[in-house]
């Protein structure tokens, strides 16, 4: 039984990636909720700081874009099987008679997420890790310690309207992704009972809501000019 | 029409063969009862192809009362049509009204190709159950009475439920993805649930995933369409259950 031959096995990959993405996620809203605390960035940078420096951190990066990668290729090879499953189309479907279309488009909007992942990494993971930040001046001193203000950098890449607009559509994609795949991952891993199928269902229905908004707050509030 | 009957157009694909290219083609059918099944409607339609010269719609069909898992309909975008919990057999031209137009085709999967116009060819099923959907009981007629076994009520409901798929195909035919994974899971579960099932449980869920996959059916992505257009109601708790069934044989394959 190979890693990844059987359907039954892409699925566990699927939902073990997904589920440790999530717990990614949440660390990520946690940190840049930060932002909120309107005190110019100063906790918000420090906290940057600590995930960009530390070394237990920076492990964890690496397998955070392992993660990605996984959950990515497998999610290609799903699709790609389960369009060869059907070669020839109905020429008349109704899908939504028996399916919600979000369930239906995980590739869909999986592909949109990466595209807006593409352009978050450039605006944000390639300057402090490679090329360094584009807002001057690009360090900060607190508590005697330089920190690299990526604050500063959030308020300058949102005051340009098409990417709030961009971030905003990467948030909605990753709502109804989430949406389903929250709950769909208990599913594969066999996690299905009417004991607690209820209680999945909701707690992925209320951590896409919160965790979407969060995010798409961020920019929001950064071009409103309420964070600054 | 004052008796109540119905003018019909109906769109039904037609291919002559598996190799041949297949098409949809129109018909017009008058003086259809509301009364009659899907099926009658059929055969009032063949009746009037026959009378024509030419050759009638080949279909599955056998006890038309809903439990054989013969009829096998695509009919307008769904499954054994628009009805829930019924078989094409056991839906009604009441659920039509007069001058509607229908579409009528063949469930479409790889593991399912076309024999004729909307026959399929479902031996998929069968050496999925070959595989091993079943239990190697002794027959020499010294069997143990299965009431001898207890078995608790809850689990006994839960695999009678799954024990009653018919095996006709709708989870693949409506699954975007032509899953077969309703199938497979409501024949793993009815036998791990009993006592009976538990010598071979884990061969058993290894061998029919692997039979499922080599028949080119796609993989389930908790849709749960399928659920939805089962005739026989059988829920996607089945399909967790198989997932159990399948990781514990993955982490540990003797019992």
């Amino acid at each position: 039984m190979g890693l990844f031959t059987s359907s039954l096995i892409k699925k566990y990959w699927m939902a073990a990636t997904g589920l440790f993405l999530i717990s990614f996620l949440v660390v990520h809203a946690g940190i840049n909720a930060m932002i909120f605390f309107n005190d110019g960035g100063e906790t918000f940078n420090e906290w940057g700081h600590f995930m960009g420096t530390n070394l237990i951190v920076r492990t964890m990066e690496i397998g955070l874009f392992l993660g990605l990668i996984l959950h990515i290729v497998d999610g290609l090879m799903l699709y790609f099987q389960n369009r060869k499953a059907r070669p020839i189309k109905y020429a008349y479907n109704k899908p939504s008679a028996s399916s919600t279309w979000y369930s239906r488009s995980m590739a869909l909007l999986g592909t949109l997420i990466l595209i807006f992942l593409v352009i978050h990494l450039k605006d944000f993971w390639l300057k402090t890790r490679i090329t360094g930040l584009s807002v001057e001046p690009s360090h900060v001193k607190i508590d005697g310690v330089m920190h690299e203000n990526l604050f500063a950098e959030m308020l300058l890449v949102f005051q340009n309207p098409v990417a709030v607009v961009i971030y905003l559509l990467g948030c909605f994609s990753l709502f109804w992704h989430l949406f389903h795949g929250f709950r769909s991952a208990f599913q594969s891993l066999g996690l299905n009972h009417r004991k607690y199928a209820s209680t999945i269902e909701l707690a992925g229905s209320v951590f896409s809501v919160v965790i979407s908004i969060l995010f798409a707050s961020m920019p929001v509030a950064m071009y409103l000019g309420w964070v600054k | 029409m004052s008796n109540g009957n119905m003018n019909l157009t109906l769109k039904v694909w037609r291919q002559s063969n598996s190799t041949a290219a297949g098409k949809m083609e129109t018909y017009q059918l008058g003086g259809v009862s509301p009364d009659m099944s899907f099926l009658e409607m059929i055969d009032m339609l063949n009746e009037q192809i026959i009378r024509k010269g030419e050759d009638a719609i080949a279909f599955d069909h056998d006890c038309r009362e809903g439990i054989c898992g013969m009829c096998s309909m695509f009919i307008n975008g769904e499954a054994h049509g628009p009805n829930r919990g019924v078989t094409t057999c056991q839906l009604h031209m009441r659920s039509f009204k007069d001058g509607d137009t229908i579409y009528i085709e063949p469930w479409r999967a790889e593991g399912f190709p076309v024999v004729k116009d909307l026959m399929v060819d479902r031996a998929a099923f069968d050496r999925i159950i070959q595989s091993g959907g079943f239990v190697s009981v002794n027959t020499s007629g010294r069997t143990m009475d299965a009431n001898a076994i207890p078995i608790p009520k809850d689990d006994a409901d839960k695999a009678f439920d799954a024990a009653t798929c018919i095996g006709c195909g709708a989870c693949v035919a409506t699954c975007p993805n032509s899953s077969a994974m309703l199938f497979v899971s409501a024949k793993v579960s009815q036998f791990a649930l009993l006592p009976q099932g538990h010598p071979e449980r884990k061969e058993r869920v290894t061998n029919m995933v692997k039979q499922m996959d080599e028949e080119g059916f796609g993989n389930c992505s908790n849709i749960g369409a399928c659920e939805v257009q089962c005739p026989k109601n059988i829920s996607i708790e089945n399909i967790a259950r198989m997932n159990r069934e399948y990781f514990s044989a993955a982490v540990k394959p003797e019992n």
